[in-house]
């Protein structure tokens, strides 16, 4: 999965998870379950839809690489 | 002949708005048959009916505001002819406050069965219609051939959606006449076909009826429709969602819809009933730090085996907990009625979900008590998106036996809850930290939680309390067999 198709799987899951979220203002640095409130079922929707977008298997283990928008565009697209 | 009346949908309701019916006069219906969604302050209710047999007559319009108890349908008994009538014959039950723009009941009516049809109930029967399935091909996998919600899901997967029509409206359709000695006809009659979910979600979402494209039953508009044009219109990041099945799992969309509005309404509902609360309630707090070292390493192996969909998260462990505690000391499960306790008959998990965009509501697990734990993680991920789509079941809001405050990852260390009238307990637990932990002489590091007890000291004294929060760290040290 290249970087586009990383940023955009990420955007479009984003939006499903927190749907009330303005992503325009969301800080490509900020920790995504600070900045748009996300529980742990609203994280795991995340890691799912992730999941499924890209055919990746993401373990539990890896979940703190995706606690940023930049972090998990580069864990996907890598 | 039964009725079928406003039901009481929690300690602080008086009254509620019909919303939407989902039978017709005519249809058969079972007991325990979802029938009708009912507006509260807290969320949208799909309230089931006490009776089986057969609608005879529809007696309050959507969107009418009426007190509880008053008298919504008729029911007569099984096998009853009934010749439907085209729209509810308005018997003007004293409506409270009648919505300022009745709308006509969509007059699209769900096909009559053939006589081979599989066996639907009207739920099943108005999802159909909802999704443009083809009933008579559908098969049945429940008893006797019935429809379940599994067949429509498995239908919608594989049946690409009806194709919007080009026309957004259908002028040969006018709505139907208004029977003598009804109400005066809707205000402003719209051209646009639309059901009356759609029309109430377009007014607050700010969605003009006339730009949205319907793709119901000859270009009418549904509540998804209206979604829909609202997603689309709103301006920041603007991208199309990827198109998807309609399932009813699926809590895309309908998550912010009707907060904004709404949100004056439930504060109002939780001032009322948190002020009761601690009006009539002798609170009485506990607290207990636990160590979940043992319950988390468990949980993480478990869930490497497994994919996402099926992973468990704390909060799941810690439900299961509280309710298995609750088993054991049933002097905290039940209800304070009359100047005495009356215990509940099984434990009803009641679980405070708190709504982006804010306010709460706590509605509950059933017979959480016995669920397996990845049993109680389905129901707890489909509660959370049903509460905040705004969507819940009578008996979910109406009947929590005891109820958690679950804080989670974003929260305080801990908190002190205050109790739901007219129950006696709210187990509370505070965010997951890291501490040192004295094991065996040793130092250590451990991730433990504060869980508390908020008591009525009317129904118990603090040794009871505490019986329960020491059951309760009993059981998150052995998770295996929780």
């Amino acid at each position: 999965m290249n970087t586009a198709d990383a940023d955009r799987l990420v955007r479009t899951a984003l939006r499903e998870v927190a749907p009330d979220a303005d992503l325009s203002r969301l800080r490509p640095d900020a920790d995504l379950r600070d900045a748009l409130t996300l529980d742990s079922l609203d994280f795991l929707r995340l890691v799912e839809l992730l999941s499924e977008g890209s055919g990746k298997r993401i373990d539990e283990e890896d979940y703190p690489k995706l606690g940023t928008f930049s972090d998990a565009v580069g864990y996907l697209s890598s | 002949m039964a009725e079928f009346r406003m039901p009481s949908l929690g300690a602080d309701m008086d009254e509620g708005t019909l919303l939407e019916w989902l039978v017709h006069p005519g249809d058969p219906v079972h007991k325990g048959d979802i029938v009708a969604v009912v507006d509260t302050a807290k969320a949208a209710v799909e309230v089931e009916c006490f009776d089986s047999g057969v609608v005879e007559q529809l007696l309050v319009e959507p969107g009418t505001r009426v007190p509880v108890g008053t008298v919504l349908a008729t029911i007569a008994p099984p096998g009853t002819p009934v010749a439907p009538s085209p729209a509810p014959a308005v018997a003007s039950p004293a409506p409270v406050a009648p919505s300022p723009a009745p709308v006509a009941p969509s007059p699209a009516p769900v096909p009559s069965p053939t006589p081979d049809a599989p066996v639907t109930s009207p739920l099943i029967r108005h999802l159909i219609a909802e999704r443009h399935l083809d009933r008579n091909a559908l098969h049945g996998t429940g008893p006797g051939g019935r429809i379940t919600h599994a067949d429509l899901d498995r239908a919608a997967a594989t049946t690409p959606p009806s194709a919007p029509p080009t026309a957004p409206a259908a002028p040969e359709a006018p709505p139907p006449a208004t029977p003598a000695g009804a109400s005066p006809p809707p205000a402003a009659p719209s051209p646009v076909r639309a059901s009356p979910l759609a029309r109430r979600l377009a007014a607050e979402l700010g969605v003009d009826l006339a730009t949205v494209t319907g793709t119901g039953p000859h270009g009418a508009i549904d509540a998804d429709d209206v979604r829909a044009a609202a997603s689309t219109g709103a301006p920041p990041t603007a991208e199309p969602t990827p198109s998807r099945a309609p399932t009813e799992a699926a809590p895309v969309g309908p998550a912010p819809v009707g907060h904004p509005p709404r949100g004056a309404d439930m504060r109002a509902a939780i001032a009322a009933l948190m002020a009761r609360s601690k009006r009539e309630i002798p609170h009485y707090y506990l607290t207990e730090t636990v160590d979940l070292g043992a319950a988390l390493t468990w949980m993480r192996d478990r869930n490497r085996e497994l994919p996402v969909s099926r992973r468990l998260v704390p909060a799941a462990l810690l439900l299961k907990a509280a309710a298995r505690a609750a088993v054991a000391v049933p002097q905290l499960n039940g209800f304070w009625l009359d100047g005495q306790f009356t215990a509940g008959s099984a434990v009803h998990l009641g679980v405070a979900v708190s709504l982006r965009g804010g306010g709460l509501v706590a509605p509950a697990i059933h017979d959480a008590a016995d669920l397996p734990l990845d049993e109680l993680m389905a129901r707890l991920k489909d509660l959370v998106a049903r509460a905040r789509a705004g969507r819940l079941r009578r008996a979910e809001l109406s009947d929590p036996t005891i109820t958690v405050s679950n804080l989670g990852e974003q929260g305080a260390e801990s908190i002190l809850g205050v109790i739901y009238p007219p129950q006696v307990a709210l187990v509370g637990f505070g965010r997951i930290v890291d501490r040192p932990w004295a094991v065996d002489g040793l130092i250590g590091v451990r991730p433990v939680v504060t869980a508390s007890l908020s008591g009525d000291h009317r129904a118990t004294d603090g040794a009871t309390g505490a019986r329960y929060l020491q059951t309760m760290a009993h059981l998150l040290a052995t998770p295996e067999e929780l």
